[in-house]
């Protein structure tokens, strides 16, 4: 057993109101920069969708993650000799097209337009030539569009579903979506980091975060490939590859990061999770089915003895492993097992966690009135979204895991429902807490957490403590006057 | 030109700007090392320009530096009729792989918007000499036949001759004058190097052949694992 942590993110659909405030403070931060125009390392799609890079999760069109050969995983990109080979020429790189041309327009035309016969207008104008472009892409273009026979439609996800239901997913009356926030997983098993020709991605030991070496990225762009979740950008400005930080700088002072802070709906947590990394490879090799399962295997228990003791041998500070014995993630991920990882088919063990969202699935309609009581895994036909499609999303297809997610939620509503209306027999929700293998402190801990808890709740991670760790013998004034992350320069195209 | 000036004097003066700008850029610029690839910008036309490029020009490289470095074993692999034939062939086809592809590159550069957003001006200075270089080449080989053969015995002296810094520009002073053209480009490239993008070739990734899938990096610079038995850096650690 080798102990090692992990800032890791839980992020509650159900809450998820889809106003991209956190993509905007993401923007604002980190990618407000010519090159990085067309990146958003914090995005929110529109589910059923295609996504941002259009079909990002189609692994036969992008190739991105591990498949299983046999007993091991293997990069499903390529093996090392043809990464190499392929070095001149990505061949599954997605282009500029696929994400989207990054666009502005020209505003001075409004004030400077000679008088005339009619109303000046701002063209669209090309962030990359600066020529007039025509807009036929954005970063959540299919935004709010469930249903839509071109988005929707094209969902990869729903090729889980029979012909029927999909048919139905598109009927006026049964129209549905929800909304998936996705930054960077900071995956265990990166893809991304296994792609890199040069060795520029690495994981941070402290806290597990996955970083670009902006000094040793020498644009092969195979990270770009090798993320089967697309949040590798690669910057055509300065030919470096760039991708979500976690904040770091914030995170280290002690701040939440951006996205996380300017949550509306509140709907993420943050916090601790200690992992066993000596059976990574070990559980990334799984079959399907087990995936769910084998990831919480790897996460470990931070009030075990055993477990603290290899942790504090293996150099995880004692003000972490405090911050892991409080962890909401660890909560919600392990002990109440009612969030999920996202596509854990693509094998990179992703370390953000969904709560998936209760109200498409089993809210039904009848005789205008919302029923939330009925049982929504009996008859696929009363759901309006189906179990299968959550479990592609969330399980690699297997169903047992969502169910049992969706089993508990159902019961912490119905619990509440009784202590606030008082509407619900003892009887319904007896066997509603039993089903789901809860009880009621639990259902009310769940109820607390997610709709209750403050700041410090929702975001457990000590800060860092720079300062003392590794600057106290530097000069402080050394980097004044400079701008940045990880280099102090401007960020200028190569020679 | 005075022929030690060209072929004694500036190659040396290529040689040594290129190792000095090399290294300082390396230190004080280690952002700037990219291949500063336009795949994403336009992705269709580079693989007809990238991939015979730089699979025609590499092999075609290495040929130029084997014959220089293990000239014995050049040599020997010269002496059978059929080989040398089948080296000529395959050089030629491979000049104008690299050909055709460095000529679609150019095109695509001028030709595609959003490639030409991103061309800087030594980028142009560049592929125009790299174009300008591998046609001479071609040429070479097509009008002086058997050039791995002569190239042996008088390019690989000279050169020798520069390595070894007894520097003597005889073996080469009366070659005719594409040949000598293509020797001076071939050190004006070797002077740019450093100075525009082709520093790339020297990060080839070789060692992603064997090194791990995993790089983890600590940030501390004590580890605890590490300090064990050295008292008093405990509070280098972050405290809560």
């Amino acid at each position: 057993m080798k102990v090692r942590a992990q800032t890791s993110m839980v992020f509650h659909l159900d809450k998820c109101i889809g106003c991209h405030t956190c993509s905007i403070a993401c923007k604002n931060i980190w990618t407000d920069r010519p090159g990085c125009d067309y990146m958003w390392w914090n995005n929110v799609e529109t589910k059923p969708g295609t996504g941002y890079p259009t079909l990002w999760e189609d692994q036969e069109k992008y190739r991105g993650g591990w498949e299983l050969r046999g007993e091991r995983v293997r990069l499903r990109l390529h093996g090392r000799a043809k990464g190499l080979a392929n070095i001149f020429y990505n061949p599954f790189l997605p282009s500029l097209d696929e994400y989207y041309e990054p666009w502005s327009y020209r505003y001075d035309d409004l004030t400077n337009a000679p008088p005339g016969k009619d109303q000046p207008v701002a063209r669209p104008v090309s962030m990359i030539t600066g020529g007039e472009t025509k807009i036929e892409a954005g970063p959540n273009w299919d935004d709010d569009l469930g249903g839509s026979g071109i988005y929707a439609a094209g969902d990869v996800n729903l090729a889980a579903l029979t012909e029927g239901e999909r048919q139905q997913l598109f009927s006026l009356e049964r129209l549905v979506f929800f909304h998936l926030p996705r930054i960077c997983n900071h995956c265990l098993n990166p893809g991304c980091a296994a792609a890199c020709p040069t060795g520029a991605i690495y994981k941070r030991g402290e806290d597990g975060i996955v970083l670009v070496s902006q000094e040793k990225c020498r644009a092969w762009r195979m990270c770009v490939s090798g993320c089967p979740y697309k949040k590798v950008y690669y910057n055509w400005g300065t030919g470096k590859s760039e991708k979500c930080i976690l904040c770091y700088p914030r995170q280290e002072t002690g701040q939440a990061p951006a996205c996380f802070h300017s949550c509306v709906g509140r709907i993420r947590y943050l916090g601790i999770l200690l992992y066993d990394a000596d059976r990574i490879r070990e559980m990334a090799a799984r079959p399907d089915h087990e995936l769910v399962e084998a990831q919480l295997r790897l996460i470990l228990d931070p009030s075990n003895r055993e477990v603290l003791a290899k942790a504090r041998e293996d150099g995880v500070h004692e003000a972490i492993l405090e911050a892991a014995r409080r962890s909401p993630v660890y909560r919600f991920v392990k002990e109440w097992r009612l969030a999920l990882p996202l596509h854990p088919g693509f094998r990179t063990l992703p370390m953000l966690f969904y709560v998936p969202p209760l109200l498409p699935v089993v809210a039904t309609v009848e005789r205008d009135k919302y029923d939330l009581d009925g049982d929504p895994f009996g008859d696929p036909a009363t759901g309006r979204l189906p179990i299968r499609y959550f479990a592609a999303l969330l399980a690699a297809g297997n169903e047992e895991p969502v169910k049992a997610a969706y089993r508990k939620l159902l019961a912490v509503r119905l619990h509440r429902r009784s202590e606030t209306v008082g509407d619900v027999a003892p009887e319904v929700l007896e066997r509603a807490l039993a089903t789901a293998g809860s009880c009621m402190g639990e259902a009310e801990d769940i109820y607390r957490l997610t709709t209750l808890a403050g700041f410090r709740e929702r975001h457990v991670v000590p800060p860092f403590m720079r300062e003392m760790a590794i600057e106290a013998a530097a000069d402080p004034q050394k980097r004044k006057g400079e701008t940045g992350t990880g280099f102090s320069r401007p960020p200028k195209r190569g020679w | 030109m005075d022929d030690s000036i060209l072929f004694v004097m500036f190659p040396y003066c290529a040689v040594i700007l290129a190792v000095i700008g090399g290294v300082y850029r390396y230190y004080a610029d280690r952002f700037s090392y990219s291949s500063l690839s336009s795949q994403l910008l336009e992705n269709r036309t580079l693989f007809w320009g990238a991939i015979p490029w730089h699979y025609g020009i590499v092999p075609v490289l290495l040929a130029h530096l084997a014959a220089l470095i293990v000239p014995g074993w050049w040599g020997v692999l010269l002496g059978d009729p059929i080989r040398l034939a089948v080296l000529e062939l395959a050089g030629m086809s491979l000049g104008f792989m690299a050909l055709a592809g460095i000529v679609i590159l150019i095109a695509r550069r001028l030709l595609h918007p959003r490639v030409r957003a991103v061309t800087s001006v030594m980028d142009w200075l560049l592929t125009a000499l790299l174009l300008l270089q591998v046609s001479l080449g071609v040429h070479i080989a097509f009008t002086y036949r058997w050039g791995s053969l002569w190239y042996h015995h008088t390019a690989v002296p000279w050169l020798r001759s520069l390595a070894t810094l007894l520097p003597d520009a005889a073996p080469i002073v009366h070659l005719p004058a594409a040949v000598r053209a293509h020797m001076v480009i071939g050190f004006v490239i070797i002077l740019l190097f450093p100075f525009t993008r082709l520093a790339h070739v020297f990060s080839f990734p070789l060692r992603y052949l064997w090194r791990p899938w995993q790089i983890v990096l600590w940030n501390r610079r004590f580890h605890p694992r590490r300090q064990k038995g050295r008292a008093g850096n405990g509070n280098h650690e972050p405290a809560p």
